[in-house]
């Protein structure tokens, strides 16, 4: 940093008449900004144009003719009224608040314990930690597929070892399928909650939780009073991202139940999906759907980005 | 002292515990994928494999190679696409400081929190209009949006580590910007990139939203779609299904095993700071 500083000093002391400077000047942000415009025309082509479009197709009819004749009627809110007036809709919006919300408290407590846990030093506990991350790593697809067979009502391990082999349809029972999704999502979750946590707790220093030793403080004591205030702009992140998370997951749900029976699974994620592309290829109704889901996580993320603007001035 | 010996033993049993216990859904899709299918369909499935048959093994390899390769082409496809893309950008963001840097960051940063449904059914739209539905193309653009973001993130974050000084040395000896790049901050960045191009290979590998929606028929079938299609088919054949999955989970075992270290700091260092 020093010495481009002085640097670009010494170059506009120089002998260089200011005109060519200038115009090495421009010449040279051309250059820099070429590096950029890549990723800018991607950014505008597959990220701006899309979120437009998306809000544009929420207000078309858009039906499976579009498709052929690229023709599609705008029609203002007539999308947004069918949605809310759809006797379904405060059901998948009262699934999507429990899914999201029972979600990311299990994920966080039991990421939280696991952190805790894992800062221990004992034998093994590095290569049991990174093991531990490995249901992040794989596919959501091969996750739920296996999930979806562990609850299997007739052959399922779950039925069979943990319920004496009652036959209880986790799936097939409307009210049970949220609470299966938001089990296996749950486990989805704990390794990121994990690593998360696990980073804040290395950054609080050692000497802190060693005064409290000296003053007496028991565990419970130093939880309350030292470990969880000291995280709470590490938990902060990992709660408004989980957050944002969880209220996009579709994969998920889709391999494990599609949003079903009867709609019981699903959250506005997969509903939006089953407008679009299944039962009646209404693309506008469900970027309707999409939309305000969209705004919900827009609001979160905003919420996020705002607190690390805040924790990086700090 | 050997108090302390014993304590530390018994939070190494706590901790095997747990992580078998976390890690018991990767077991059971293993085991399944080991077990013989008559004895899957039992209300009472065996814990271990009792007489192990490769049978799913190779139902799975002679029915999903195609997929795979599918879905390594896209993978790649995307992974290449993406550092095209993003180790400019990262330079051009960190090295050449050029105006506009902040915004566009902001803009990949919200571009991670953007629900898949929003851009599937704004990308299907805007796909049948120019043709990309069913190519591989339209996919890895469409992988892009996820891995292009994250990979200027890490590479990002890991080229402000280089010292400045190192390319002013570089420049005052008469080299351009792109041989910057070339010549120094590309090899400095290795192990970044490597780590980039890994997790955009993993977002393209584990796909399901984008394959499923705008491929259709049997041209472009990515494993997760093949996959999905299976369990939908009621399949008996649970321990294909289940071979399939552990294949399918070979590449993000690897990439645990060789880029562990990089991973997890990869994948939260923009979402802390950078």
């Amino acid at each position: 940093m020093t010495i481009q500083h002085q640097h670009r000093r010494v170059e506009a002391s120089g002998p260089t008449s200011p005109a060519r400077l200038r115009a090495a000047a421009r010449l040279s942000t051309i250059g820099r900004v070429a590096f950029l415009l890549p990723v800018v025309a991607f950014v505008v082509i597959f990220l701006l144009v899309p979120v437009v479009r998306s809000l544009i197709l929420s207000m078309q009819d858009w039906t499976m003719r579009s498709f052929v004749t690229g023709e599609a009627p705008f029609i203002g809110f007539d999308n947004y009224a069918r949605v809310f007036s759809d006797p379904a809709f405060t059901r998948v919006a009262w699934q999507t608040t429990v899914f999201t919300v029972v979600s990311l408290l299990v994920q966080y407590v039991i990421g939280l314990a696991l952190a805790i846990f894992f800062s221990r030093r004992f034998p093994l506990s590095m290569l049991l930690r990174s093991l531990m991350l490995i249901p992040w790593l794989l596919p959501i697809v091969v996750s739920a597929t296996t999930w979806r067979w562990m609850f299997h009502q007739d052959y399922g391990v779950i039925n069979a070892r943990l319920f004496d082999g009652t036959d209880i349809g986790w799936l097939s029972t409307p009210e049970l399928s949220l609470w299966s999704v938001i089990i296996a999502n749950i486990w989805l979750g704990i390794p990121f909650n994990l690593v998360m946590l696990y980073g804040g707790l290395q950054s609080i220093p050692d000497s802190v939780y060693e005064a409290a030793a000296i003053d007496g403080a028991g565990p419970w004591r130093i939880f309350t009073s030292i470990t969880f205030p000291l995280l709470r702009p590490v938990s902060t992140v990992t709660l408004l991202l989980g957050l944002v998370y969880t209220l996009k997951a579709f994969d998920i749900i889709w391999v494990m139940s599609r949003g079903g029976p009867v709609n019981s699974s699903h959250t506005l994620s997969t509903w939006s999906y089953q407008f679009a592309f299944e039962t009646e290829r209404a693309l506008g109704v469900g970027s309707a759907v999409a939309t305000i889901l969209f705004f919900i996580a827009v609001v979160f993320g905003f919420f996020y980005m705002w607190t690390l603007r805040r924790e990086a001035r700090q | 002292m050997r108090r302390r010996r014993f304590r530390t033993l018994v939070n190494t049993v706590i901790g095997l515990f747990l992580t078998a216990v976390m890690l018991f859904p990767l077991y059971w899709m293993i085991n399944v994928s080991l077990t013989p299918s008559h004895e899957l369909l039992s209300t009472n499935p065996p814990l271990f494999p009792q007489d192990p048959t490769f049978d799913g093994y190779r139902s799975a390899l002679s029915q999903q190679l195609p997929s795979l390769a599918t879905s390594i082409t896209i993978g790649i496809g995307t992974a290449f696409f993406a550092m095209l893309i993003a180790i400019p950008a990262a330079y051009a963001m960190s090295k050449l400081r050029v105006r506009g840097s902040e915004p566009i960051m902001v803009v990949l940063l919200v571009a991670q929190l953007l629900p898949a449904v929003v851009l599937t059914m704004a990308l299907f739209a805007l796909y049948a209009r120019v043709g990309l539905i069913n190519t591989y193309p339209g996919l890895i653009f469409a992988n892009a949006t996820a891995a292009i973001p994250l990979s200027v993130i890490v590479l990002r974050a890991f080229m402000n580590r280089i010292p400045d000084e190192l390319l002013e040395a570089a420049r005052v000896d008469g080299a351009g910007k792109l041989r910057m790049l070339h010549a120094i901050v590309i090899p400095l960045s290795r192990n970044a990139i490597i780590t980039a191009s890994l997790l955009s290979f993993l977002i393209a590998w584990a796909d399901f939203i984008f394959a499923r929606s705008l491929t259709s028929g049997n041209e472009i079938v990515p494993f997760t779609l093949a996959l999905f299609r299976f369990i939908g088919a009621d399949t008996t054949n649970w321990n294909g299904v289940m071979a399939t999955a552990v294949i399918a989970s070979v590449p993000a075992i690897l990439l645990l095993t060789v880029a562990q270290r990089y991973i997890a700091g990869g994948i939260t260092a923009g979402s802390l700071k950078d």
